[in-house]
This record gives structure tokens, C-alpha cells and sequence, in this order.
């Protein structure tokens, strides 16, 4: 969902997010909601300014919050309503997978004390021993169970195209003109399914069975909440769902960074579904993301294991031989994703132009592949091994990052890195005046790294567009030059891209054609009206305009939207999902600022451009009832309209049928698609979905409540502990994800400390306040934010300060198996002791902002912080670990 | 729609009599003044976020506090590093926890400001007419007239004004004088991304806090009132007025804030004597001396 659409629910629930304090524009939505009569509740370790706003604060300790949400599962499930209301029903019999059958195979945590079905023993990778695996699932037992009846009566899986490594390949042959067959050779029998949902292996009577542990008083033994705070949460929330009332979550970076931060928003996901709160206004979940365009940082990736538009990166150790391996790997046959060879070849054109030719497989080898996880921490361990001669840094300040003293230390390993930023940053000064040199450890003489500083521009001095958590672009002008040598990171890596085509241009080694070839033309042309550059900044426009894509053939005809994507070439479009947002030569639809006119329900279509397709929200199909009507008038969205016409069929000029998905938004489905519709037999893609399957991106066009594929660590949410807890976990005897990243394992420089180690027996978890930034690269030199939070300190309740002595303001030292730092003491009862599995356990928190550099200067809180982490995502765990807490 | 704020226009005049501290000389200009114009602040939706406080001192280039931000030590009472409204921070976010055991309680946030009094103390005690009433019944300092005496900063029952360290001169909020006479909204409650701070008509702010008044009762916020936007209350009712949901004393505001006193000569007529007769300067500063005595011993001051 989108903050805008948070005015429409009716419960708002935030938690892993604090979102008053980190997100405090959107929060203005929440705020008009509760103003309208919405409940708010926030659940989180700490009382804190978004707390303050809110209806309801349920505490719980950090890092369980699987618990919590199971909890509430559990009471969905038990309640009366839940099992007697239509509405609930119907949602997840029809639109979730609730009622699809599960492999016998499958084994639950339940049956195996903790651990799912398909555990095997990991080996490191000794190409790349840095992706920090301790364990791996082979997820065969997970899938659906299927019909004996093949793809449809189409053809069966093609077993050379099949994923498994190792497997005979064809030898690369000249890519076919069309991939559908392919495609077609990758489906599978239908999954089967019970429509009463009655069957012991179909997904909700397992649901049942797996979370039935999670009482009201197991939450409170767990989460520290007391069991009648967390049922007044609980029955909020369902109070608040159903067809005319909806519930939204909001979570942030207090969700994702834990070692099972996906699969929290994962048990989010399964609640909402069940609640029939996806596709709804006011429904759904609310993921704040943090910079101004890190949504765009993803579309269009800095992450990688992936490419444009969600993409799976090529991989050295997956089957992604040639481009046919890459697609058998990584196409799903139904669902709109069956279209991923259009928008792979698409992709490829936008890389490599005229080069990219159906004989040389569009290029596809000269496009670089991974070897394994190449995330932040695991490119730190492998930094700290020696193993990485140089750095990029540009936006990112390590020298403050996760186990910052780990990340020091691998940078003073490094022959060159370069920093670019609007500051001098921790990260470019840490070989001068970082705490090692100052305290003594490390000589200055001694580092043989060269350091290069580039200077940035802020963001009034350039134009260019945002993505923001809406998925949406929006344009920004440019408001003045920047001073001396200030670039944008858009010059930097156009500059050094062009440098880098000419170093390579007479290279004869096959590995440099990537470089050769590369399209690489966004040279700002002379406009009239238009002041010559004299900066030398590429043209923003150009780039905007590649992502969108344009005819092969013919730069100049702009695409409309993705379903004109081919996958012979003739399409070029690095993001598909960016398709649509330059549907014209002179149309930048990301500039546009036309808001609703006021009374009037809609989804402020004509604001900047939302990608896919300037949908607003998701999935909205849901918002409707098999039949296509809306659910309430309340919550009415869009719906089937059976008396559009339709005119004729373009091909044959037979009349077609009235009828069309119609309402606020633009109808995330096929648009003549009716509700009664029946997939067509062996049909691939969205042909392949019956009018009554909301989420056209899935296979089965149903919302997963239960996982199949694409999790690594299990097909559902189970509650484990962090890596560091000062409690065994007290639903099974597994303490931990079985899989979770631990890289740099058994380093003394990442040392974790044992369950309930005694030494550290406080709870701490790590936040932003509203008034710095991140590491506070853009706030600490600003006088105007450092007067506002001058110092470090942490948060302590009067408990454990009374315990240990410690009055506000006093100095104390926060330790922990990694490093130890100091604060001042901000002594206060918005956080405290909480009852942890019987145990008294105080609960601290520090933001961490601070560094050495700039005008608010502190302790590296950081510093503080292991290396483990998600295993799906390579998220570290900075949310919740163990500390101790004495007078300095 | 409660988002959409009015930006101000020049309306026709105002029906409400003239504020009787206005100058006589302003009476003619009234007559074809824009409406009185005020801050509503509702202090049940303020997120702390200290936007107004920036948005502020960017707008006004004010100084940050200390050696230009650096070597600041944190106050320790709650997220409050600023502590107090003066010539160099105009809005002042407060913050009151109020929580007798661990995780139960609450946390009152409240976005603090010149109340622009409709009788304002500090006006009246101006010996050199710095202080005005502007055409929309505001109360601005004029830096140029103003010679520093602190008269004003010890007559302010609210403790709104000091010497900003720059130009060593009284200063304090102007409503953004030089944006609202162009028909733009003041800093803060532009930046404000809750609108806790609404700027607009004052007869328009009165008519909206009373329904929202009643609707947080409604809810069940049973404390739930309005300072200061009685007219017929302390100083003729404040221009910039606040809802509150616990008492007065709680956020630092007096419960009933006072002229400095009744019987002295009116500063402002003294000022206009003044202007003339300027050997006559230490005779008001010692009257304002004596002003301030009165005030510390009738009682509360504003923090
Ligand atoms: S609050 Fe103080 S400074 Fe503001 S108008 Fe009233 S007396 Fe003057
Ligand atoms: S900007 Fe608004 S919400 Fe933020 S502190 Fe000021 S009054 Fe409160």
C-alpha cells in the first residue's frame, strides 16, 4: 500500500517502524485517520514519539515479534467471526492459497521440534567463501501437491530446461524467435486444491496446526507483552477487517533487520490475507522505506542479486549458462511473470543496442554473473580477508556501519577507495582520525590505502526523479548550480563508465566485449531554451527515457507500457516496470502535479506516475468480490462494469463482449478479463488465471499464505530467537533460524555471545530519531539538526538505572562481545524491564547517528553490531541483540 | 477537507473591534486590513518532529545555539535540547513524559510560540516603539527601533522574547510578517506535516479548534480545552492559541497570564513621548524596572 491510502483504514497498526519519528510526512496520513475515528496502535520496545500518537502501545521485546503477530494469527483463527463471516471466507478460499493442497512430503516444525522439511548440511563455496550460509532448505517437500494430469493436457516439464545443477545443457544456439515455447515446456500440472478447505494437507488446516501454539499466554512469555494488551491489539484488528471495514500495517527497517526479518513481513502478509486486508483501500502493508528514492534503489538496483525490475541477477552458480538456461531457470509459466523473456531481452537491448542480435543471444554473455553473495557484509568479510583491492563508497558511510570497527579495520586493507560525498564522512577520514588511530592501535603510517574524495551534490542542484515508497517517480527541478567541483553520482558513474569503455575499446579478450558493446549515450544535446551545461551532466531525460524504453529501431517512438515488449529485439526497455512513465518523446508523465479535485473519491491518478503502470494500489482486483462488485460501499475501489462495451476485436472484427474492470484506480488485472472467466486450457501467462485470481503476478494468481518457492528459509513464519537472546526459545528446542548468515564466523572481531551469557544481560535494540539521519552524513554538519540532538546517548529505564547506579546524563559504557562505547544516560520509564520466559530482562535502546566527524559528535553506536543476518535478503541483525550497561 | 489549510489572503476587514492596544495612528489602515490572522496549535497531533523549529530558523535565518551547533551537551529532560523560546529559536518544540511506572503513561508534545497577544504586555511596555501591532493584528519587533533595553522580555508574561545573539536585539516570532503580507503561510506551519500548527483567519481557527474540541471529547479525550482563544479571556484572548489536554502549568503557561500591571501609563503612549523626548530614556527604563518587579511577584511566569 501507500501512505496516502493509510486515510482510508480503519486500524492502523504500526510496528517495526517508528514511524512519528522516521517517516514523520507520511505520518500525517495516520494522523488524519485517527482524526476520522481510525484505532492506532503501535507495537514496539519503546514508548516513542509515535507511540505518543497512537491509542494503544503494546511493548514487546525486540526480535519477537513473530510471536506477537502468531499470536494474533491464532485468534483469527479461533474466533467466531472469523470462521462465521463470509467475507473472511471467501477472501481466503478464493483469493489466498488457504484451500490448495500441500505435498504429503512436507514436513512442519511442528512434526520436526523447529525446523521445516529439507534440511541439508551446507559447504561453504570455495570460490567465493564469504555468503556467511551456515545451512541450506532444499524446499522440494514445500510445493504444491498436483494433479496427475499434465500442464493442462499441454506438454509436460521439459526436464533439460529444468533448474537442477549439474544437469546436461543444450550447447548455446541461436536464440528462437519466439520464447513461448519455452515457456509452454515449463508447465506443471495444476495444483490441487480443496474448496472447503477441510483436507489435513491443505494449506489453512495446516496454518491451524502450526500456529495453534501461539496463545495469548505464550505471547506474553515471548514478547514481554502483557497477554490482556496484546488480546486488546488482537481483537482491534479484526474488529477493524472485513467487508466494510479494513486494517493496514506499517513497518519499517525494525521488521526487515533481523536474521528472520523476511519472514516477520512474511507472517504480516499471511495475517493480512487471511483478514482479507490485500488489494482494499486502507488494507494491506505499509513498507516505509528509508532515503527519498531507495524504492528506485531497488526497481532499478544497487542490490546485487538483482536486475531492472525485479529480475533475478545472472549467476555463476545457478543454471544460467546461456540465455535459454537463464529463462528455463527463472521464467514461471503462468502469472503475468510468464513474460519474463520480454523483459529480458528488452533489458538486454537496453544494455548492449544494436550489438544485442538474436544470433549473439542479445548479448547475454557479455553481461557480468555472480558467484555468490556479494551483499555489504558479505563484500566487508571478504574486504577483511584481503580478498577486494578497491571501493566505491558513494552515499555510504561504513566507517559507522554494522560492527563498524570490523568495517574500519577491512577498509584499512583496501589499495584504493574513493568516497564520494557532500561531507567528509567518517568513511573518508577514518584512516586519519577514526577511534583506532586516535586511541593508539593503528598508525596512520602503517595504511597503504589511497583515499579520493569527489564531492557531491545536494539534491536542489540537479533534476531528476524520485521513486519513492509509493513506487512512485516524481520529477525534481533543479534550483542552482552546485558550488566548485560538486558532481552528481549520475556524472560520476557516466564519466567513469565512458572512461571505462575507452580503456577497454582495443582490448581483444573476450571478457571486455560486455564493455564494447555497452550502450552508453546520454550526452546532454543542445536544447533551445535550455542553458548550455558547462557541468558536463549527462541528460536525466535520456536515462528516464532508456528505462522506459523505446522501438528498437527507432529511439524516437517512445513505449506506452509494458505489454508492447517483445521478446525478439524489437522492444528496448531497461525496466519494464518502469514502462509507461515516458510514453512519449516530450512526455515525462513523473512531472506531472495534478491532484483530485477535492470531494471527489480517486487515487490521484494524474501525481507523478506510479509503476506498474500508474497503479496506486496493488492487487486491487480484491477489492472487489468474485462476483466483481465491491465488497461495501465503503470500501468500494474497482469493479466490474458489465455494460462497457467493448467494440471489436482488432484481428478478427468480431464484436466482442461488454464489460470492463473499471473504478478509481487503474484495475491492476486484465481489464476485459470477466469475473466468471475460466482459464484456458494449457494457456500460459495471465490465460492461464480465471477471473477470481487477484494476484496476477503469482502462478496461481492466489495471495500466499503458505510459501512454496522463493524463501530460503521456510515456507512459514516461526518464531526463533535472535542470534543473541538472553532466553532459549520457548517454542522449540531450535534456537535460531536454522539458515540464518553469519559471515566472517568464528573471527574474533565477530564474536557473538551465547544464549542468556551473563555478562550481557540486557536486551538493546538500534534507531533513528526525527531530528539526524542515518549515519548523520546529511544531518550532523547542518547546525540547525546538530543543536537539536547534540549527543549520543542511550535509553535506559529507571529500573536498571537505579540498578546500576546510573543517573540521567551520567556517562556510561555500553558493551557487547564485538566492542565496547560510551553515552550519556537518558534515564526514562518509555522503555524498561519486561518479563522474558519468567526472566527480568531491562530492554535499552540508542540511535545511531553519530560518528566523529562533523559538528555532533559521538560514539559509533555500530560498533556495537555483529555480522549475521537474513538469509534472503543479506540483512544484518542490528535490531535486537545483547549488551551490558554499567557507569562509566 | 482539514488539510488544506487557507493560505492567507488579503480579506476584507475584519468585523471584530480594532485590538486596543492598536495605535491610533494604524486606525485609518485598519479599516482596510486583511482579517486578524493567527497559529492554532493542536497539541494532540504534534509528533515532536521539530519541523516548525527548523522550518523557522531557516525561513528567519536564525543562528543555531553554541559555537554554530557544535559543542552543544544534551539537556537530559526528554527530547527537548532547546528548553526555552529566544531570540534566536522562535518555535520551541516542549516535551513533558509522563509516565509513573515503565510503559505507562504519556508523552505531551507541544510546539511553543509568541502568543501575539491581542493585549500584549510587551508592546505596552516598549519605550522606543519598537514593538507594533501589524495590519493583521500581530505583534512584531521592529530590529531597527528596537535599542536592546529588555523591557519587553521581562513584560512578557510568556517568557517568549530575548536577545538574539547576532544582533543583540529583542526578537521573537513575527508570524512570518514578510511571507503573510505576500499571501504565503508562515514557515512552521507550512513545514508542520501533521498540522498541528494551523495559520489562518482567527475567527476561522476559533470555529475549527471548538469542533475539534468537541470531537476529541467525543472520543473520549474528556480533558481536551483551548488556551487562550477566549476573547474575553487573559490579555483579550491570544492570537496564537493552543489546545491542551492537561493543565496549563503542565506545559510551562501560566493559568492566567497577566499585564504587567493596570496603573502604569500605557508603555505605548509613553514611547510615542519618547520618540520625541529622548532624555527621557533611563526614566522608562527604570519604570520598566519596576514593571518587572510587579510581575515576579504576582505570581507564574511562563517557564
Ligand atoms: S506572547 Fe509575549 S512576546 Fe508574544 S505578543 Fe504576547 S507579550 Fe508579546
Ligand atoms: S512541525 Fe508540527 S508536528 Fe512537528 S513539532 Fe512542530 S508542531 Fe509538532
Amino acid at each position: 500500500m501507500h501512505p496516502r491510502d493509510m486515510v482510508h483504514s480503519d486500524c492502523i497498526v504500526i510496528m517495526g517502524s517508528n514511524m512519528a519519528e522516521c517517516h514523520p510526512v507520511a505520518f500525517r496520513w495516520p494522523v488524519q485517520a485517527r482524526m476520522n475515528g481510525a484505532t492506532l496502535i503501535h507495537v514496539d520496545p519503546r514508548f516513542t514519539r509515535t507511540s505518543a500518537n497512537c491509542d494503544i502501545h503494546a511493548p514487546i521485546r525486540a526480535g519477537s515479534d513473530i510471536a506477537f503477530l502468531g499470536g494474533i494469527i491464532n485468534h483469527v483463527l479461533n474466533s467466531q467471526r472469523w470462521n462465521d463471516d463470509p467475507f473472511f471466507q471467501t477472501f481466503a478460499s478464493m483469493y489466498t492459497n488457504a484451500a490448495t493442497i500441500i505435498s504429503p512430503e512436507f514436513k512442519d516444525t511442528e512434526d520436526l521440534d523447529g525446523i521445516f522439511s529439507g534440511l541439508t548440511a551446507f559447504t561453504e563455496d570455495p570460490q567465493w567463501p564469504y555468503s556467511g550460509e551456515v545451512g541450506n532448505y532444499n524446499p522440494e517437500s514445500w510445493q504444491y501437491a498436483r494433479t496427475a494430469s499434465a500442464g493442462n493436457g499441454e506438454s509436460q516439464h521439459n526436464p533439460v530446461a529444468a533448474p537442477a545443477a549439474g544437469g546436461v545443457r543444450p550447447a548455446a544456439a541461436p536464440a528462437p524467435k519466439s520464447w513461448d515455447a519455452l515457456v509452454h515446456s515449463l508447465l506443471k500440472p495444476p495444483p490441487r486444491t480443496d474448496r472447503t478447505m477441510r483436507d489435513p494437507h491443505c494449506v489453512l488446516q495446516i496454518l491451524k496446526r502450526h500456529f495453534a501454539r501461539y496463545s495469548p499466554e505464550l505471547v506474553e512469555q515471548v514478547t514481554g507483552c502483557p497477554s490482556e494488551k496484546f488480546l486488546q491489539v488482537a481483537e482491534a484488528v479484526l474488529r477493524n477487517s472485513g467487508a466494510d471495514r479494513t486494517t493496514s500495517f506499517a513497518y519499517a527497517v525494525a521488521w526487515t533487520q533481523h536474521t528472520d526479518g523476511v519472514q516477520i513481513i512474511g507472517c504480516c502478509a499471511l495475517l493480512q490475507l487471511l483478514l482479507g486486508n490485500m488489494g482494499r483501500p486502507g488494507g494491506g502493508i505499509m513498507a516505509l522505506r528509508g532515503h527519498a528514492a531507495i524504492q528506485g534503489s531497488t526497481d532499478i538496483p544497487t542490490l546485487y542479486h538483482s536486475i531492472h525490475g525485479y529480475m533475478n541477477h545472472p549467476s555463476a552458480i545457478q543454471p544460467h549458462d546461456t540465455l535459454h538456461d537463464y529463462l528455463a531457470a527463472e521464467t514461471v509459466p503462468t502469472g503475468y511473470w510468464a513474460n519474463q523473456p520480454k523483459f529480458m531481452v528488452s533489458y538486454l537491448k537496453s544494455m548492449y543496442g544494436d550489438a544485442a542480435t538474436a544470433a549473439n543471444n542479445w548479448g547475454y554473455d557479455w553481461h557480468p554473473k555472480i558467484i555468490g553473495d556479494h551483499s555489504h557484509l558479505a563484500t566487508m568479510s571478504a574486504m577483511a580477508e584481503g580478498k577486494i583491492k578497491g571501493m566505491l563508497c558513494v552515499g555510504q558511510n561504513p566507517a559507522t556501519s554494522l560492527n563498524g570497527s570490523a568495517q574500519r579495520a577491512a577498509m584499512r586493507k583496501l589499495d584504493w577507495l574513493v568516497v564520494k560525498d557532500n561531507w567528509l564522512t567518517e568513511t573518508a577520514m577514518q584512516w586519519k582520525n577514526g577511534p583506532e588511530i586516535t586511541d593508539g592501535t593503528v598508525k596512520v603510517a602503517d595504511i597503504a590505502t589511497e583515499v579520493f574524495f569527489f564531492p557531491s551534490t545536494q539534491v536542489g542542484e540537479y533534476e531528476g526523479s524520485f521513486t519513492n515508497t509509493h513506487r512512485m517517480l516524481q520529477w525534481h527541478s533543479k534550483a542552482a548550480d552546485p558550488p566548485g567541483d560538486c558532481r552528481t553520482d549520475t556524472w560520476f558513474y557516466y564519466r567513469l563508465g565512458k572512461i571505462l569503455k575507452a580503456r577497454y575499446a582495443s582490448s581483444t579478450l573476450p571478457r571486455d566485449e560486455g564493455f564494447q558493446h555497452l550502450l552508453w549515450d546520454f550526452d546532454r544535446d543542445p536544447e533551445p531554451g535550455r542553458a548550455p551545461d558547462v557541468l558536463a551532466e549527462p541528460d536525466e531525460h535520456k536515462i528516464l527515457r532508456e528505462i522506459n524504453g523505446y522501438q528498437s529501431a527507432d529511439p524516437s517512438k517512445q513505449l506506452s507500457g509494458y505489454a508492447e515488449l517483445k521478446d525478439d529485439g524489437s522492444t528496448l526497455c531497461a525496466s519494464w516496470i518502469y514502462c509507461g512513465v515516458y510514453p512519449a518523446w516530450d512526455r515525462n508523465l513523473s512531472a506531472r502535479r495534478i491532484p483530485d479535485p477535492p470531494g471527489v473519491p480517486g487515487a490521484e491518478l494524474n501525481w507523478g506516475w506510479s509503476w506498474p503502470s500508474n497503479r496506486r494500489l496493488l492487487y486491487n482486483r480484491a477489492s472487489a468480490d468474485p462476483a466483481g462488485n465491491p465488497w461495501s460501499e465503503r470500501k468500494r475501489w474497482v469493479w466490474w462494469d458489465k455494460s462497457v462495451p467493448n467494440g471489436q476485436n482488432p484481428v478478427t472484427g468480431a464484436a466482442t463482449a461488454p464489460g470492463r474492470w473499471v473504478g478509481y484506480d487503474v484495475p491492476d488485472f486484465n481489464l476485459t478479463l470477466a469475473p466468471n472467466a475460466k482459464p484456458k486450457p494449457g494457456a500460459i501467462g495471465l490465460d492461464a488465471l480465471s477471473g477470481t485470481d487477484p494476484f496476477i503476478m503469482k502462478p496461481d494468481g492466489k495471495g500466499w499464505l503458505f510459501v512454496p518457492t522463493g524463501l530460503v528459509d521456510g515456507p512459514l513464519p516461526v518464531h526463533y530467537e535472535p542470534v543473541e537472546s538472553p532466553v532459549h526459545n520457548q517454542l522449540y528446542a531450535r534456537q535460531s533460524s536454522p539458515v540464518f548468515k553469519w559471515w566472517s564466523r568464528g573471527k574474533p572481531y565477530n564474536a557473538i555471545a551465547p544464549v542468556g551469557d551473563p555478562r550481557f544481560p540486557c536486551v538493546i535494540t538500534t534507531y533513528r530519531l526525527t531530528e539526524h539521519y542515518l549515519s548523520g552524513a546529511m544531518s550532523r554538519w547542518l547546525p540547525h539538526l546538530a543543536e537539536l540532538q547534540p549527543e549520543l546517548f542511550i535509553e535506559i529505564g529507571a529500573g536498571l538505572a537505579q540498578e546500576r547506579g546510573i543517573s540521567n546524563l551520567d556517562f556510561v559504557k555500553i558493551s557487547t562481545p564485538r566492542h565496547q562505547i560510551r553515552a550519556r544516560a537518558l534515564v526514562t520509564n518509555r522503555v524498561g524491564v519486561m518479563t522474558i520466559g519468567g526472566k527480568r530482562v531491562h530492554h535499552v535502546g540508542m540511535p545511531w547517528h553519530w560518528g566523529w566527524q562533523g559538528l555532533a559528535v559521538g560514539d559509533v553506536t555500530n560498533d556495537l553490531t555483529s555480522w549475521v543476518g537474513d538469509p534472503n535478503v543479506s540483512i544484518h541483525e542490528g535490531k535486537a541483540f545483547v549488551c551490558n550497561v554499567e557507569k562509566a | 477537507m482539514p488539510f488544506a489549510l487557507p493560505i492567507a489572503q488579503p480579506a476584507p476587514a475584519s468585523p471584530r473591534p480594532p485590538a486596543p492596544a492598536r495605535a491610533a495612528a494604524n486606525a485609518s489602515l485598519a479599516a482596510a486590513a486583511p482579517e486578524p490572522m493567527g497559529f492554532f496549535t493542536d497539541t494532540t497531533v504534534c509528533i515532536g518532529c521539530k519541523a516548525c523549529e527548523v522550518a523557522c530558523k531557516e525561513w528567519n535565518q536564525l543562528p543555531a545555539r553554541g559555537d554554530g551547533g557544535a559543542h552543544l551537551e544534551m539537556s537530559g529532560q526528554s527530547y527537548d535540547n532547546t528548553l526555552t523560546l529566544s531570540g534566536d529559536t522562535w518555535r520551541h518544540v516542549k516535551f513533558i513524559e509522563q509516565f509513573p511506572e515503565p510503559y505507562h503513561g504519556r508523552w505531551l508534545m507541544m510546539s511553543d510560540v509568541c502568543k501575539h497577544c491581542v493585549q500584549a504586555p510587551c508592546l505596552e511596555v516598549c519605550p522606543t516603539g519598537a514593538i507594533i501591532r501589524t495590519e493583521f493584528d500581530t505583534v512584531a519587533i521592529q530590529s531597527d527601533t528596537c535599542n536592546g533595553c529588555r523591557d519587553c522580555i521581562s513584560a512578557c508574561p510568556f517568557g517568549v522574547i530575548e536577545i538574539n545573539h547576532v544582533s543583540g536585539t529583542a526578537q521573537k516570532c513575527t508570524m512570518c510578517y514578510d511571507r503573510i503580507s505576500v499571501g504565503l503561510e508562515p514557515a512552521c506551519s507550512k513545514a508542520c506535516p501533521t498540522d498541528s500548527i494551523q495559520f489562518g483567519p482567527i475567527s476561522e481557527l476559533r470555529t475549527r479548534a471548538g469542533a475539534r474540541v468537541a470531537q476529541l471529547q467525543a472520543q473520549g479525550e474528556k480533558g481536551a480545552y483551548l488556551y487562550g482563544a477566549d476573547p474575553t479571556g487573559p490579555l483579550g484572548g491570544l492570537n496564537a492559541f493552543f489546545l491542551l489536554v492537561d493543565e496549563p502549568e503542565v506545559y510551562g503557561l501560566p493559568r492566567e497570564p497577566k499585564m504587567p500591571t493596570r496603573n502604569l501609563v500605557r508603555g505605548s503612549m509613553l514611547s510615542t513621548i519618547g520618540a520625541f523626548m529622548m532624555a527621557f530614556v533611563g526614566a522608562l527604563s527604570l519604570r520598566a524596572r519596576r514593571i518587572t518587579e510587579v510581575q515576579q511577584a504576582s505570581g507564574p511566569k511562563g517557564e
